[in-house]
Protein backbone atom coordinates (compact mmCIF):
# COMPACT_ATOMS: atom_id res chain seq x y z
CA UNK A 1 0.00 0.00 0.00
CA UNK A 2 1.09 3.67 -0.87
CA UNK A 3 1.83 5.94 1.99
CA UNK A 4 -0.02 8.42 -0.25
CA UNK A 5 -2.52 7.91 -3.24
CA UNK A 6 -4.58 10.88 -4.88
CA UNK A 7 -7.31 9.57 -7.18
CA UNK A 8 -8.93 11.87 -9.91
CA UNK A 9 -7.73 14.74 -7.14
CA UNK A 10 -9.48 17.93 -8.44
CA UNK A 11 -9.62 21.49 -7.28
CA UNK A 12 -11.38 24.63 -8.26
CA UNK A 13 -10.70 28.39 -7.11
CA UNK A 14 -15.12 29.44 -7.64
CA UNK A 15 -15.56 27.94 -11.09
CA UNK A 16 -11.88 27.67 -12.15
CA UNK A 17 -10.39 24.69 -12.03
CA UNK A 18 -7.22 24.57 -10.97
CA UNK A 19 -6.14 20.68 -10.98
CA UNK A 20 -8.50 18.65 -12.66
CA UNK A 21 -8.26 14.97 -12.04
CA UNK A 22 -4.50 14.15 -10.87
CA UNK A 23 -3.26 10.32 -10.22
CA UNK A 24 -0.34 10.48 -8.12
CA UNK A 25 1.45 7.53 -5.61
CA UNK A 26 4.13 7.87 -3.40
CA UNK A 27 5.87 5.02 -2.14
CA UNK A 28 7.33 5.24 2.09
CA UNK A 29 10.46 6.17 1.89
CA UNK A 30 10.39 7.73 -1.38
CA UNK A 31 11.40 11.52 -2.43
CA UNK A 32 9.73 12.76 -5.24
CA UNK A 33 9.28 15.52 -6.85
CA UNK A 34 6.47 17.62 -8.26
CA UNK A 35 7.76 20.46 -10.98
CA UNK A 36 5.80 22.37 -13.78
CA UNK A 37 5.54 26.46 -14.56
CA UNK A 38 4.36 28.60 -12.68
CA UNK A 39 0.87 28.51 -12.45
CA UNK A 40 0.42 24.96 -13.06
CA UNK A 41 -1.14 24.13 -10.05
CA UNK A 42 1.46 22.57 -7.99
CA UNK A 43 0.43 24.87 -4.86
CA UNK A 44 -3.17 24.55 -4.98
CA UNK A 45 -2.68 20.50 -4.84
CA UNK A 46 -0.50 20.42 -1.66
CA UNK A 47 -3.04 23.23 -0.53
CA UNK A 48 -5.74 21.23 -0.84
CA UNK A 49 -4.37 17.96 -0.10
CA UNK A 50 -3.25 19.29 3.68
CA UNK A 51 -7.28 20.52 4.13
CA UNK A 52 -6.45 24.29 3.78
CA UNK A 53 -8.93 24.36 0.47
CA UNK A 54 -11.59 22.14 -0.22
CA UNK A 55 -11.09 18.90 -2.55
CA UNK A 56 -13.44 19.37 -5.82
CA UNK A 57 -13.17 15.63 -6.49
CA UNK A 58 -11.52 12.50 -6.40
CA UNK A 59 -10.12 10.88 -3.15
CA UNK A 60 -6.60 11.25 -0.90
CA UNK A 61 -5.76 8.36 0.78
CA UNK A 62 -2.92 8.77 3.19
CA UNK A 63 -2.03 5.10 4.58
CA UNK A 64 -4.88 3.60 3.11
CA UNK A 65 -7.38 6.24 4.70
CA UNK A 66 -9.62 8.56 3.14
CA UNK A 67 -8.68 12.25 4.84
CA UNK A 68 -9.92 13.85 1.42
CA UNK A 69 -12.43 16.06 2.99
CA UNK A 70 -10.79 15.84 6.50
CA UNK A 71 -10.05 19.69 7.98
CA UNK A 72 -6.45 20.60 7.94
CA UNK A 73 -5.35 19.89 11.88
CA UNK A 74 -6.80 16.63 11.73
CA UNK A 75 -4.85 16.25 8.60
CA UNK A 76 -1.53 17.45 9.82
CA UNK A 77 -2.33 14.86 13.37
CA UNK A 78 -1.82 12.34 11.45
CA UNK A 79 1.71 12.80 10.13
CA UNK A 80 1.72 15.17 7.48
CA UNK A 81 3.34 18.21 7.33
CA UNK A 82 3.43 20.79 4.62
CA UNK A 83 6.00 23.68 4.45
CA UNK A 84 3.66 26.45 2.70
CA UNK A 85 5.04 28.41 -0.18
CA UNK A 86 6.62 31.61 1.41
CA UNK A 87 7.76 29.56 4.63
CA UNK A 88 4.56 30.62 6.37
CA UNK A 89 6.67 31.33 9.78
CA UNK A 90 5.00 33.21 12.73
CA UNK A 91 7.14 36.33 12.77
CA UNK A 92 6.09 37.62 16.17
CA UNK A 93 7.16 34.77 17.71
CA UNK A 94 10.49 33.33 18.65
CA UNK A 95 12.71 30.93 16.78
CA UNK A 96 11.91 28.73 19.86
CA UNK A 97 8.11 29.20 19.74
CA UNK A 98 7.93 28.65 16.17
CA UNK A 99 9.84 25.02 16.62
CA UNK A 100 7.77 25.04 19.72
CA UNK A 101 4.16 25.08 17.09
CA UNK A 102 5.32 21.98 14.79
CA UNK A 103 5.10 19.97 18.30
CA UNK A 104 1.80 21.53 19.07
CA UNK A 105 -0.18 18.36 18.48
CA UNK A 106 2.53 15.66 20.43
CA UNK A 107 2.41 14.99 23.91
CA UNK A 108 5.69 13.48 24.19
CA UNK A 109 7.89 15.28 26.24
CA UNK A 110 10.69 13.39 25.73
CA UNK A 111 11.04 12.52 22.13
CA UNK A 112 9.84 16.45 21.44
CA UNK A 113 13.14 16.98 23.77
CA UNK A 114 14.58 14.47 21.21
CA UNK A 115 13.43 15.91 17.81
CA UNK A 116 14.69 19.82 18.92
CA UNK A 117 18.25 18.33 19.50
CA UNK A 118 17.50 16.87 15.96
CA UNK A 119 16.41 19.88 14.11
CA UNK A 120 19.33 21.65 16.32
CA UNK A 121 22.01 19.57 14.80
CA UNK A 122 20.31 19.69 11.16
CA UNK A 123 20.48 23.81 11.56
CA UNK A 124 22.66 24.93 14.24
CA UNK A 125 21.77 28.64 13.03
CA UNK A 126 18.31 27.72 14.78
CA UNK A 127 20.10 26.56 17.75
CA UNK A 128 22.04 30.29 17.92
CA UNK A 129 18.63 32.14 17.08
CA UNK A 130 16.41 30.29 19.74
CA UNK A 131 15.21 33.14 21.16
CA UNK A 132 14.89 35.74 18.55
CA UNK A 133 11.91 36.79 16.86
CA UNK A 134 11.32 34.35 13.97
CA UNK A 135 10.37 38.02 11.31
CA UNK A 136 14.08 39.48 11.63
CA UNK A 137 15.43 35.88 10.39
CA UNK A 138 16.61 36.08 6.60
CA UNK A 139 15.14 34.61 4.37
CA UNK A 140 17.19 31.55 4.32
CA UNK A 141 16.91 30.99 7.82
CA UNK A 142 13.33 31.39 7.56
CA UNK A 143 13.30 28.17 5.08
CA UNK A 144 15.34 26.19 7.68
CA UNK A 145 13.28 27.08 10.31
CA UNK A 146 10.34 26.58 8.58
CA UNK A 147 11.44 22.92 7.44
CA UNK A 148 12.59 22.39 10.91
CA UNK A 149 9.08 23.53 12.75
CA UNK A 150 7.84 20.65 9.98
CA UNK A 151 10.25 18.15 11.25
CA UNK A 152 8.98 18.99 15.48
CA UNK A 153 5.55 17.68 14.44
CA UNK A 154 7.42 13.92 13.59
CA UNK A 155 5.89 13.57 10.42
CA UNK A 156 5.88 10.91 7.99
CA UNK A 157 4.91 12.85 4.72
CA UNK A 158 6.85 15.95 4.61
CA UNK A 159 5.44 18.27 1.76
CA UNK A 160 8.00 21.08 0.63
CA UNK A 161 6.49 24.20 -1.51
CA UNK A 162 9.53 25.82 -3.53
CA UNK A 163 12.01 25.51 -0.65
CA UNK A 164 14.69 26.94 -2.67
CA UNK A 165 12.92 30.38 -4.08
CA UNK A 166 14.36 33.35 -3.60
CA UNK A 167 17.45 32.26 -1.77
CA UNK A 168 20.82 33.40 -2.39
CA UNK A 169 22.67 30.25 -4.46
CA UNK A 170 24.79 28.97 -1.17
CA UNK A 171 21.78 28.39 0.24
CA UNK A 172 19.81 26.44 -2.34
CA UNK A 173 22.67 24.26 -1.98
CA UNK A 174 22.13 23.94 1.64
CA UNK A 175 18.24 23.56 1.80
CA UNK A 176 18.86 20.80 -1.17
CA UNK A 177 21.70 18.47 1.17
CA UNK A 178 19.46 18.84 3.97
CA UNK A 179 16.08 17.45 2.16
CA UNK A 180 18.58 14.58 0.50
CA UNK A 181 19.62 14.35 4.69
CA UNK A 182 16.46 14.39 5.93
CA UNK A 183 14.95 11.18 3.25
CA UNK A 184 17.66 9.65 4.39
CA UNK A 185 16.81 9.67 8.06
CA UNK A 186 13.07 7.93 6.30
CA UNK A 187 11.27 10.64 5.92
CA UNK A 188 9.13 10.37 2.83
CA UNK A 189 9.22 13.43 0.84
CA UNK A 190 7.15 15.36 -1.90
CA UNK A 191 9.21 17.91 -3.07
CA UNK A 192 7.63 20.82 -5.14
CA UNK A 193 10.13 22.99 -7.02
CA UNK A 194 10.76 25.42 -9.62
CA UNK A 195 14.46 24.51 -9.81
CA UNK A 196 13.58 21.27 -11.49
CA UNK A 197 16.90 20.74 -11.98
CA UNK A 198 18.60 20.33 -8.81
CA UNK A 199 14.97 19.12 -7.68
CA UNK A 200 15.24 15.28 -10.18
CA UNK A 201 18.85 15.64 -9.07
CA UNK A 202 17.90 14.24 -5.49
CA UNK A 203 14.75 12.34 -6.35
CA UNK A 204 13.96 9.27 -7.09
CA UNK A 205 10.80 9.83 -9.53
CA UNK A 206 9.02 13.11 -10.95
CA UNK A 207 6.03 14.31 -11.82
CA UNK A 208 5.58 16.79 -14.80
CA UNK A 209 2.64 19.37 -13.83
CA UNK A 210 0.95 21.10 -16.79
CA UNK A 211 -2.46 23.37 -16.59
CA UNK A 212 -3.95 21.27 -13.79
CA UNK A 213 -2.72 18.15 -14.38
CA UNK A 214 -0.06 15.30 -14.99
CA UNK A 215 2.04 15.57 -17.95
CA UNK A 216 4.33 13.24 -17.37
CA UNK A 217 5.69 11.16 -14.66
CA UNK A 218 8.59 8.46 -14.35
CA UNK A 219 11.78 7.99 -12.73
CA UNK A 220 14.06 10.82 -11.89
CA UNK A 221 17.25 10.26 -13.67
CA UNK A 222 15.07 9.49 -16.98
CA UNK A 223 13.02 12.61 -16.20
CA UNK A 224 16.17 14.54 -16.81
CA UNK A 225 17.68 12.87 -19.80
CA UNK A 226 14.18 13.40 -21.22
CA UNK A 227 14.21 16.01 -24.36
CA UNK A 228 10.85 17.41 -23.81
CA UNK A 229 11.46 18.23 -19.91
CA UNK A 230 15.20 19.46 -20.74
CA UNK A 231 13.78 22.22 -23.72
CA UNK A 232 10.48 23.18 -21.56
CA UNK A 233 12.25 23.34 -17.46
CA UNK A 234 16.07 22.45 -17.58
CA UNK A 235 16.25 25.54 -19.68
CA UNK A 236 17.89 23.51 -22.43
CA UNK B 1 -25.63 93.06 29.55
CA UNK B 2 -23.21 95.21 27.62
CA UNK B 3 -21.81 96.83 31.13
CA UNK B 4 -18.62 97.43 31.70
CA UNK B 5 -19.38 95.69 35.01
CA UNK B 6 -20.38 92.06 33.42
CA UNK B 7 -17.29 91.79 30.81
CA UNK B 8 -15.20 92.38 33.81
CA UNK B 9 -16.57 89.34 36.11
CA UNK B 10 -16.63 87.43 32.96
CA UNK B 11 -13.19 88.77 32.60
CA UNK B 12 -11.71 87.65 35.53
CA UNK B 13 -12.99 84.03 35.42
CA UNK B 14 -11.01 83.59 32.05
CA UNK B 15 -7.43 85.66 34.18
CA UNK B 16 -7.54 83.67 36.88
CA UNK B 17 -8.43 80.05 37.16
CA UNK B 18 -8.47 78.03 40.10
CA UNK B 19 -4.89 77.36 40.87
CA UNK B 20 -4.31 73.55 40.67
CA UNK B 21 -4.59 71.95 43.67
CA UNK B 22 -2.61 68.43 44.32
CA UNK B 23 -5.24 67.02 46.45
CA UNK B 24 -7.91 67.28 43.89
CA UNK B 25 -5.80 66.47 40.99
CA UNK B 26 -4.72 63.13 43.08
CA UNK B 27 -7.95 62.17 43.61
CA UNK B 28 -9.04 62.37 39.51
CA UNK B 29 -5.82 60.36 39.02
CA UNK B 30 -6.83 57.72 41.57
CA UNK B 31 -10.59 57.86 39.91
CA UNK B 32 -9.28 57.73 36.54
CA UNK B 33 -6.93 54.78 37.17
CA UNK B 34 -9.62 52.76 39.01
CA UNK B 35 -12.31 53.57 35.85
CA UNK B 36 -9.44 52.71 33.22
CA UNK B 37 -8.70 49.61 34.92
CA UNK B 38 -12.15 48.47 33.92
CA UNK B 39 -12.17 49.80 30.64
CA UNK B 40 -8.91 47.75 30.14
CA UNK B 41 -10.52 44.66 30.68
CA UNK B 42 -12.78 45.28 28.50
CA UNK B 43 -10.91 46.64 25.96
CA UNK B 44 -9.09 42.97 26.12
CA UNK B 45 -11.45 41.73 25.10
CA UNK B 46 -12.34 43.97 22.12
CA UNK B 47 -8.62 43.47 21.39
CA UNK B 48 -8.14 39.90 21.62
CA UNK B 49 -10.94 38.98 19.19
CA UNK B 50 -9.54 41.70 16.84
CA UNK B 51 -6.46 40.51 17.08
CA UNK B 52 -7.50 36.63 15.82
CA UNK B 53 -10.50 37.22 13.56
CA UNK B 54 -10.37 41.11 11.98
CA UNK B 55 -13.77 41.52 13.70
CA UNK B 56 -15.20 44.19 15.87
CA UNK B 57 -17.24 42.47 18.23
CA UNK B 58 -19.80 44.98 19.00
CA UNK B 59 -21.57 42.75 20.87
CA UNK B 60 -18.73 43.10 23.85
CA UNK B 61 -19.99 45.46 25.53
CA UNK B 62 -23.44 44.20 26.00
CA UNK B 63 -21.77 41.36 27.68
CA UNK B 64 -20.63 43.63 30.45
CA UNK B 65 -23.93 44.51 30.55
CA UNK B 66 -25.29 40.78 31.38
CA UNK B 67 -22.53 40.45 33.68
CA UNK B 68 -23.99 43.26 35.63
CA UNK B 69 -27.35 42.20 35.39
CA UNK B 70 -26.72 38.73 36.59
CA UNK B 71 -24.59 38.84 39.16
CA UNK B 72 -27.03 41.93 40.54
CA UNK B 73 -29.71 39.11 40.61
CA UNK B 74 -27.93 36.67 42.36
CA UNK B 75 -26.22 39.32 44.97
CA UNK B 76 -29.49 40.69 45.65
CA UNK B 77 -31.50 37.56 45.95
CA UNK B 78 -28.52 36.06 48.57
CA UNK B 79 -29.37 39.58 50.14
CA UNK B 80 -33.17 38.85 50.00
CA UNK B 81 -32.59 35.66 51.56
CA UNK B 82 -31.13 37.34 54.50
CA UNK B 83 -28.14 34.95 54.72
CA UNK B 84 -25.78 35.66 57.01
CA UNK B 85 -22.84 35.26 54.46
CA UNK B 86 -19.61 38.57 54.58
CA UNK B 87 -21.10 40.86 51.87
CA UNK B 88 -17.15 40.47 50.02
CA UNK B 89 -18.79 37.01 49.76
CA UNK B 90 -21.67 37.55 48.50
CA UNK B 91 -20.35 39.84 45.40
CA UNK B 92 -18.19 36.69 44.93
CA UNK B 93 -20.84 34.78 44.93
CA UNK B 94 -22.30 37.27 41.64
CA UNK B 95 -19.24 37.50 40.07
CA UNK B 96 -18.72 33.78 39.83
CA UNK B 97 -22.09 33.26 38.44
CA UNK B 98 -21.67 36.03 35.89
CA UNK B 99 -18.50 34.72 34.79
CA UNK B 100 -19.42 31.27 33.34
CA UNK B 101 -22.59 32.90 32.09
CA UNK B 102 -21.06 35.26 29.99
CA UNK B 103 -18.50 33.04 28.87
CA UNK B 104 -21.44 30.89 27.81
CA UNK B 105 -22.99 33.83 25.99
CA UNK B 106 -19.80 34.69 24.39
CA UNK B 107 -19.60 31.28 23.02
CA UNK B 108 -22.66 31.16 21.83
CA UNK B 109 -22.64 34.65 19.98
CA UNK B 110 -19.23 33.61 18.08
CA UNK B 111 -21.01 30.26 16.77
CA UNK B 112 -24.59 32.14 15.80
CA UNK B 113 -23.53 35.21 14.28
CA UNK B 114 -19.94 35.06 13.39
CA UNK B 115 -18.74 31.70 12.89
CA UNK B 116 -21.11 31.32 9.30
CA UNK B 117 -20.31 34.36 8.42
CA UNK B 118 -16.44 33.95 8.38
CA UNK B 119 -15.88 33.80 5.24
CA UNK B 120 -18.68 36.89 4.49
CA UNK B 121 -17.24 40.41 3.21
CA UNK B 122 -16.57 42.16 6.44
CA UNK B 123 -19.65 44.27 7.20
CA UNK B 124 -21.69 41.20 7.27
CA UNK B 125 -20.39 40.59 10.53
CA UNK B 126 -20.43 43.97 12.00
CA UNK B 127 -24.21 43.82 11.08
CA UNK B 128 -25.00 41.19 12.94
CA UNK B 129 -22.95 42.45 15.76
CA UNK B 130 -25.28 45.37 16.07
CA UNK B 131 -28.09 42.73 15.58
CA UNK B 132 -26.61 41.00 18.98
CA UNK B 133 -25.83 44.20 20.58
CA UNK B 134 -30.33 45.11 20.39
CA UNK B 135 -31.12 41.67 21.02
CA UNK B 136 -29.40 41.49 24.11
CA UNK B 137 -30.15 44.94 25.38
CA UNK B 138 -33.88 44.07 24.69
CA UNK B 139 -33.64 40.57 25.99
CA UNK B 140 -32.14 42.58 29.63
CA UNK B 141 -35.08 44.68 29.34
CA UNK B 142 -37.90 42.12 29.63
CA UNK B 143 -35.73 40.45 32.33
CA UNK B 144 -35.01 43.00 34.53
CA UNK B 145 -37.00 46.04 33.39
CA UNK B 146 -35.92 49.22 32.50
CA UNK B 147 -35.41 51.22 36.02
CA UNK B 148 -31.63 51.52 37.38
CA UNK B 149 -31.40 48.26 39.64
CA UNK B 150 -29.23 49.38 42.65
CA UNK B 151 -26.10 47.42 44.10
CA UNK B 152 -26.82 46.58 47.18
CA UNK B 153 -24.89 47.98 49.85
CA UNK B 154 -23.07 44.74 51.03
CA UNK B 155 -19.65 46.17 50.37
CA UNK B 156 -16.83 47.61 52.95
CA UNK B 157 -17.28 51.45 52.98
CA UNK B 158 -13.38 51.61 54.65
CA UNK B 159 -11.43 54.56 52.62
CA UNK B 160 -8.16 55.83 53.21
CA UNK B 161 -6.35 59.29 52.55
CA UNK B 162 -3.77 59.58 50.62
CA UNK B 163 -2.03 63.34 50.43
CA UNK B 164 -5.15 64.58 50.55
CA UNK B 165 -7.02 62.20 47.97
CA UNK B 166 -9.27 59.27 49.51
CA UNK B 167 -9.30 55.84 47.61
CA UNK B 168 -11.87 53.66 48.97
CA UNK B 169 -11.65 49.88 49.80
CA UNK B 170 -13.89 48.69 46.83
CA UNK B 171 -11.71 51.18 44.60
CA UNK B 172 -8.37 49.15 46.01
CA UNK B 173 -10.11 45.86 45.46
CA UNK B 174 -11.37 46.70 41.27
CA UNK B 175 -7.86 47.62 40.78
CA UNK B 176 -6.47 45.29 42.36
CA UNK B 177 -8.50 42.51 40.98
CA UNK B 178 -8.41 43.64 37.64
CA UNK B 179 -4.16 44.28 37.77
CA UNK B 180 -4.70 40.44 38.93
CA UNK B 181 -6.48 39.04 36.23
CA UNK B 182 -4.83 41.37 33.86
CA UNK B 183 -1.23 39.41 34.69
CA UNK B 184 -2.88 36.18 34.43
CA UNK B 185 -4.33 36.70 30.75
CA UNK B 186 -0.76 37.87 29.86
CA UNK B 187 0.78 34.56 31.46
CA UNK B 188 -2.13 32.47 29.64
CA UNK B 189 -1.28 34.20 26.81
CA UNK B 190 2.86 34.21 26.62
CA UNK B 191 3.50 30.90 28.14
CA UNK B 192 0.63 28.54 27.91
CA UNK B 193 -0.34 26.19 25.05
CA UNK B 194 -3.24 27.85 24.61
CA UNK B 195 -1.66 31.09 24.76
CA UNK B 196 0.93 30.25 21.98
CA UNK B 197 -1.59 28.47 19.62
CA UNK B 198 -3.87 32.11 20.13
CA UNK B 199 -0.99 34.01 19.18
CA UNK B 200 -0.49 31.60 15.99
CA UNK B 201 -3.48 31.79 15.03
CA UNK B 202 -3.78 35.91 15.07
CA UNK B 203 -0.56 35.59 12.74
CA UNK B 204 -1.84 33.06 10.31
CA UNK B 205 -5.31 30.78 11.17
CA UNK B 206 -4.06 28.96 8.16
CA UNK B 207 -0.21 27.86 9.24
CA UNK B 208 -1.33 27.38 12.61
CA UNK B 209 -4.08 24.72 11.51
CA UNK B 210 -1.21 23.35 9.55
CA UNK B 211 0.49 22.76 13.18
CA UNK B 212 -2.46 20.47 13.86
CA UNK B 213 -4.01 23.83 16.03
CA UNK B 214 -8.28 23.22 15.69
CA UNK B 215 -9.13 27.46 14.94
CA UNK B 216 -11.88 27.44 15.96
CA UNK B 217 -11.78 25.90 19.43
CA UNK B 218 -9.07 28.48 19.36
CA UNK B 219 -11.20 30.91 18.68
CA UNK B 220 -14.15 30.12 21.20
CA UNK B 221 -11.81 30.08 23.87
CA UNK B 222 -11.01 33.77 23.01
CA UNK B 223 -14.07 34.64 22.82
CA UNK B 224 -14.50 33.10 26.02
CA UNK B 225 -11.76 34.53 27.73
CA UNK B 226 -13.07 38.16 26.40
CA UNK B 227 -16.09 37.56 28.11
CA UNK B 228 -14.88 35.93 31.01
CA UNK B 229 -13.31 39.59 32.27
CA UNK B 230 -16.36 41.70 30.44
CA UNK B 231 -18.10 39.57 33.09
CA UNK B 232 -16.23 40.58 35.97
CA UNK B 233 -16.10 44.07 34.55
CA UNK B 234 -19.78 44.68 34.32
CA UNK B 235 -19.96 43.55 38.56
CA UNK B 236 -17.28 45.92 38.99
CA UNK B 237 -19.03 48.95 37.24
CA UNK B 238 -22.29 48.40 39.10
CA UNK B 239 -20.41 47.75 42.38
CA UNK B 240 -18.42 51.56 41.79
CA UNK B 241 -21.19 53.21 40.52
CA UNK B 242 -23.81 51.48 42.88
CA UNK B 243 -25.98 50.45 40.08
CA UNK B 244 -26.79 48.06 36.86
CA UNK B 245 -29.38 49.02 33.37
CA UNK B 246 -30.16 47.38 30.51
CA UNK B 247 -28.56 49.77 28.17
CA UNK B 248 -25.25 50.80 30.26
CA UNK B 249 -23.48 48.00 28.20
CA UNK B 250 -23.56 50.48 25.27
CA UNK B 251 -21.41 53.44 26.47
CA UNK B 252 -18.88 50.92 28.20
CA UNK B 253 -18.31 49.18 25.08
CA UNK B 254 -17.87 52.21 22.88
CA UNK B 255 -15.45 53.37 25.78
CA UNK B 256 -13.53 50.27 26.20
CA UNK B 257 -13.35 49.86 21.82
CA UNK B 258 -11.71 53.16 22.33
CA UNK B 259 -9.45 52.50 24.50
CA UNK B 260 -8.63 49.36 22.33
CA UNK B 261 -7.81 52.00 19.50
CA UNK B 262 -6.04 54.26 21.60
CA UNK B 263 -3.67 51.10 22.67
CA UNK B 264 -3.77 50.08 18.75
CA UNK B 265 -5.91 47.66 18.31
CA UNK B 266 -4.99 43.68 18.30
CA UNK B 267 -2.13 44.51 20.68
CA UNK B 268 -2.93 43.22 24.52
CA UNK B 269 -0.85 45.40 26.06
CA UNK B 270 -2.11 48.44 24.27
CA UNK B 271 -5.49 47.18 25.55
CA UNK B 272 -4.54 47.56 28.82
CA UNK B 273 -2.22 50.55 28.44
CA UNK B 274 -5.34 52.67 26.11
CA UNK B 275 -7.90 51.84 29.06
CA UNK B 276 -5.98 52.97 31.98
CA UNK B 277 -4.98 56.18 29.77
CA UNK B 278 -8.43 56.90 28.71
CA UNK B 279 -9.51 56.72 32.01
CA UNK B 280 -7.18 59.07 33.41
CA UNK B 281 -7.98 61.64 30.51
CA UNK B 282 -11.56 61.02 30.87
CA UNK B 283 -11.12 61.58 34.97
CA UNK B 284 -8.92 64.45 34.08
CA UNK B 285 -10.71 65.92 31.42
CA UNK B 286 -14.26 65.75 33.71
CA UNK B 287 -12.36 67.71 36.34
CA UNK B 288 -11.17 70.49 34.79
CA UNK B 289 -12.93 70.85 31.91
CA UNK B 290 -14.97 73.42 33.50
CA UNK B 291 -11.94 75.61 34.87
CA UNK B 292 -10.72 75.12 30.80
CA UNK B 293 -13.41 76.38 29.56
CA UNK B 294 -14.59 78.82 31.73
CA UNK B 295 -17.44 77.31 32.89
CA UNK B 296 -18.94 76.85 29.55
CA UNK B 297 -18.76 72.91 29.85
CA UNK B 298 -19.50 71.14 32.95
CA UNK B 299 -18.35 67.48 34.54
CA UNK B 300 -21.14 66.56 32.62
CA UNK B 301 -19.41 66.35 29.61
CA UNK B 302 -17.14 63.25 31.03
CA UNK B 303 -18.17 60.82 28.02
CA UNK B 304 -16.86 63.27 25.32
CA UNK B 305 -13.24 62.50 25.93
CA UNK B 306 -13.80 58.83 24.93
CA UNK B 307 -15.04 59.89 21.66
CA UNK B 308 -12.59 62.81 21.96
CA UNK B 309 -9.12 60.93 22.34
CA UNK B 310 -10.72 58.11 19.54
CA UNK B 311 -11.34 60.61 16.91
CA UNK B 312 -7.69 62.59 17.70
CA UNK B 313 -6.09 58.64 17.31
CA UNK B 314 -7.73 57.99 14.29
CA UNK B 315 -6.81 60.93 12.94
CA UNK B 316 -3.19 60.94 14.05
CA UNK B 317 -2.16 57.70 14.62
CA UNK B 318 -4.64 54.99 13.59
CA UNK B 319 -2.34 52.52 14.46
CA UNK B 320 -2.89 53.41 18.26
CA UNK B 321 0.19 53.86 20.95
CA UNK B 322 1.73 49.62 20.51
CA UNK B 323 -0.12 49.07 17.26
CA UNK B 324 1.70 48.13 14.37
CA UNK B 325 -0.62 47.23 11.44
CA UNK B 326 -3.20 50.43 10.56
CA UNK B 327 -6.95 49.98 11.10
CA UNK B 328 -7.76 50.23 7.77
CA UNK B 329 -11.17 47.98 7.43
CA UNK B 330 -13.94 47.50 9.65
N1 LIG C 1 -6.54 32.08 -4.31
C1 LIG C 1 -6.70 31.87 -5.65
N2 LIG C 1 -7.84 32.26 -6.24
C2 LIG C 1 -8.03 32.05 -7.55
N3 LIG C 1 -7.14 31.46 -8.36
C3 LIG C 1 -5.99 31.05 -7.84
C4 LIG C 1 -5.71 31.24 -6.43
N4 LIG C 1 -4.49 30.73 -6.19
C5 LIG C 1 -4.02 30.25 -7.36
N5 LIG C 1 -4.92 30.45 -8.35
C6 LIG C 1 -4.77 30.03 -9.74
O1 LIG C 1 -4.66 28.63 -9.77
C7 LIG C 1 -3.69 28.24 -10.70
C8 LIG C 1 -2.65 27.38 -10.02
O2 LIG C 1 -1.92 28.18 -9.10
P1 LIG C 1 -0.82 27.57 -8.14
O3 LIG C 1 -1.35 26.32 -7.54
O4 LIG C 1 -0.38 28.62 -7.22
O5 LIG C 1 0.34 27.21 -9.17
P2 LIG C 1 1.85 26.83 -8.92
O6 LIG C 1 2.03 26.59 -7.46
O7 LIG C 1 2.05 25.61 -9.74
O8 LIG C 1 2.66 27.97 -9.40
C9 LIG C 1 -3.11 29.50 -11.31
O9 LIG C 1 -3.76 29.72 -12.54
C10 LIG C 1 -3.47 30.56 -10.33
O10 LIG C 1 -3.69 31.79 -10.97
MG1 LIG D 1 3.30 27.57 -6.17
Amino acid sequence: MSLLELKQFAVSYGGIKAVKGVDLQIERGELVCLIGANGAGKSTLLKALCGLLPVAHGSVLYDGKAITHQPAHLIARCGLALVPEGRGIFGRMSVGENLDMGGYSRTDRAGIKNDLERVFALFPRLAERCKQQAGTLSGGEQQMLAMGRALMSQPRLLLLDEPSMGLAPLMVEKIFTTIRAIAQEGVTILLVEQNAKRALEISQRGYVMESGTIALTDAAEKLLTNAQVRHAYLGE
Amino acid sequence: MDSAGDRKAVGARFIAPAPLRMDIFLQQLINGLVLGSVYALVALGYTMVYGILELINFAHGEITMIGAMVSLAVISALVGTGVDMPGVLIALTGVLTAVPVCMALGYGIERVAYRPLRHAPRLAPLITAIGVSIVLQNGAMLIWGRQYIPFPPILPTGAHDIGGATISDVQIFIVMLSMSLMAALMLLVQKTKLGRAMRATAQSPQVASLMGVNVNNVISATFMLGSALAAVAGVMVSAYYGLAHYYMGFLLGLKAFSAAVLGGIGNLAGAMLGGLLLGVIESLGAGYIGDLTGGFLGSHYQDVFAFFVLILVLVFRPSGLLGERVVDRA
